[in-house]
């Protein structure tokens, strides 16, 4: 079963007066079947902990370590750790202008499952999963990410994630500006992934509006760093309730 | 009216834009002078050898002419094989320079071009009579062999005729060529030129097209090989309603020094022009210098022209010059803009692709390929779009990775 742990992991960015560390010691071990919320205040690192997962090159390691299935993760590039089954869905996707979404997918595809999926059922598995996310067909005529609207990104990002089968998927704010349909229809295909029980699902997220559809096994609340409370699904209840002010006093967030 | 784009992520736009308010009340000191008309002659006498700060002349290195410049590269035969293949009912001739039409599109303008047009033996003809409706592409080959060649061609097209015409460079050579294209009222003109030379070639070129009343010319240039490539696409309205789409894709390597210097005169009015050029650059001193000039002149009313130009630099030591110019002389036109971006590869572009599990290298040549099929979607010419990708392809492998 696999397993990513995150141990003791510190990250900082360049900033224009030296490196500023956003991360300050990280614990989380998340396996295949499980879905964690990660919750917290702008500004308290969330997104960096899932852009430094997926490794891109702005944030730079300091310390600590990520592991999955005991592989050094940290060690990888970014290809490699996709192909090692890390999935990244974006908040904000980019535009890759004059690729369309059919050959971004099959070529995506063909990366992380090692050869090129057989053309007739590729086409088939890709008319159903853009179907069930009730995504038009010549949307894979368009070039990716170009012009699409804030659902449409969404749930491109999430077609990916169903096609490209993760062992760990990260969904960084994937509820953010999204309407209740286009939520409950991107919701839908996160939890037709999670039924597989093959993914293990880091879900991060400002609002609990999200875990009315996709239901965590456990909440963390993410401040100043870190993790700086673990709990079951009651603890986002409780956020709800009463927001995240008793975890940012004494300036834990920044 | 005008306005100045730029892709986000560290891109730079290099414009300029001059409106001239009441005719005739000014007309000072203008950068880059959009006019490009200082001499127009058919007389090589008629320009001093250039120096190299002339405005026109800056940006290309002269010692790497091959002589072209200075009148000291001698024409030397066979240097050249030309190779017309035409479906039938289309004249392929060569006629004399007194022939009416050598030279009907209009005057060169630079001194190379006024070398070639002084020194040319026959004029090459390709005449596609009135009403023709071309199945198949003329194809013109013209193959370097080594040595220095002035060259002439004509391309004729009828009233209401409708033709491709596909002219293809290959091989070794320094040549120094007029192009020109007489398209007749009514008639539809697309024209692929492909420099595929090798490494040690040289090519300057002007191409000059007389668009014809409610006529559309679509150029699409392809500059790949040669040490030194320089062409000079022009246009100029014959009548009323005409329309031109220049289009260019360049790739320069490492030393290529590949220039394109576009002017479209909008002096009749009701014209459409559409300028987009696309370039990548890889490599120590690949330098790609593009200039547009686009002029509107007073009587031009109801003009509506667009000129782009992207570069993307794939590695460092490349070097770009992007010069837009637009300038107008009349306010009662449909719409005048112009945009020039120059980047490097967007690396959260690169971050995106190779996220999705896609190596770096197949990563960025499907950002290199997604640059420019951008751009051969639009020529909207299906057969024509995949042999460019293909040979964009081709490019690719060898080079990005």
């Amino acid at each position: 079963m696999a397993t990513l742990e995150i141990r003791d992991l510190h990250v900082s960015v360049d900033a224009e007066n030296g490196p500023r560390e956003i991360l300050k010691g990280v614990d989380l071990v998340v396996k295949q079947g499980e879905t964690h919320a990660i919750m917290g205040p702008n500004g308290s690192g969330k997104s960096t902990l899932a852009y430094s997962l997926a490794g891109h090159p702005k944030y730079t390691i300091t310390s600590g370590e990520v592991l999955l299935d005991g592989e050094d993760v940290l060690a990888m590039s970014v290809d490699e750790r996709a192909r090692a089954g890390v999935f990244l869905a974006m908040q904000y996707p980019v535009e890759v202008p004059g690729v369309s979404v059919s050959n971004f997918l099959r070529t995506s595809a063909t990366a992380i499952r090692g050869e090129a999926p057989k053309l007739r059922t590729w086409v088939k598995e890709v008319k159903e999963a853009m179907a069930d996310l009730q995504m038009d067909p010549a949307f894979a005529e368009r070039n990716v990410n170009e012009g699409f609207s804030g659902g449409e990104k969404k749930r491109h990002e999430i077609l990916q994630m169903e096609l490209l089968k993760p062992k760990i998927a990260i969904l960084d704010e994937t509820d953010s500006g999204l309407d209740v349909d286009a939520l409950r229809i991107v919701s839908e295909g996160v939890n037709r992934v999670r039924e597989t029980g093959e993914v293990g699902t880091l879900l991060i997220t400002h609002y609990t509006r999200i875990l009315r559809y996709i239901k965590p096994d456990f909440v963390h609340v993410f401040a100043g760093g870190k993790i700086v409370a673990s709990g079951g699904p009651e603890l986002a209840d409780q956020l709800e309730e009463n927001g995240y002010e008793q975890y940012v006093k004494g300036g834990a967030a920044e | 009216m005008a306005d100045v784009t730029t892709t986000p992520g560290g891109s730079t736009t290099s414009g300029s834009i001059q409106v001239a308010g009441v005719p005739g009340e000014f007309s000072t000191s203008q950068p880059g002078d959009a006019r490009n008309e200082a001499v127009a002659s058919y007389d090589v006498a008629d320009f001093p050898v250039p120096g190299g700060r002339e405005e026109n002349w800056r940006f290309t290195p002269l010692h790497r002419l091959g002589g072209l410049h200075d009148g000291t590269a001698e024409a030397t035969s066979g240097a050249i094989k030309v190779d017309v293949t035409a479906p039938e009912g289309v004249l392929v001739t060569a006629v004399e320079r007194d022939d009416a039409r050598v030279g009907a599109a209009g005057k060169p303008v630079d001194r190379v071009a006024a070398q070639a047009f002084s020194s040319f033996g026959k004029a090459g003809l390709v005449s596609i009579p009135k009403d023709a409706q071309l199945t198949e592409p003329v194809r013109i080959t013209i193959h370097g062999q080594g040595g220095v060649a002035y060259g002439h061609q004509v391309i004729e097209v009828g009233a209401f005729a409708e033709a491709v015409v596909v002219i293809e460079h290959t091989g070794d050579a320094v040549l120094a060529a007029n192009v020109e294209y007489l398209i007749g009222d009514g008639a539809k003109l697309t024209v692929v030129s492909v420099q595929d030379w090798e490494d040690t070639a040289v090519h300057v070129a002007q191409h000059t097209a007389l668009v014809g009343r409610d006529a559309t010319f679509k150029s699409v240039v392809v500059t790949f090989g040669g040490d030194l490539v320089r062409l000079h696409p022009r246009v100029v309205y014959n009548g009323t309603g005409g329309e031109a789409e220049l289009y260019g894709l360049y790739f320069a390597d490492a030393g290529q020094h590949l220039e394109h210097r576009l002017f479209v005169d909008h002096d009749t009015p009701h014209c459409r022009s559409n300028v987009a050029y696309k370039g990548a650059l890889q490599g120590q001193d690949a330098h790609a210098v593009w200039v547009g000039d686009v002029l509107i002149r007073a009587e031009a009313e109801g003009t509506d022209t667009y000129e782009l130009n992207r570069n993307l630099l794939l590695t460092d030591g490349a070097r770009v010059d992007s010069i837009p110019n637009l300038e107008i002389e009349t306010g009662e036109i449909v719409g005048a803009g112009h945009a020039s971006a120059t980047g490097r590869f967007d690396d959260e572009q690169l971050f995106y692709l190779q996220s999705r599990g896609i190596p770096a290298d197949e990563a960025r040549r499907l950002v290199v390929r997604g640059f420019f099929a951008e751009l051969v979607q639009q020529i909207g010419l299906p057969e024509l779009q995949e042999r460019l990708i293909e040979k964009i392809d081709a490019e690719l492998e060898a080079t990005v990775g």
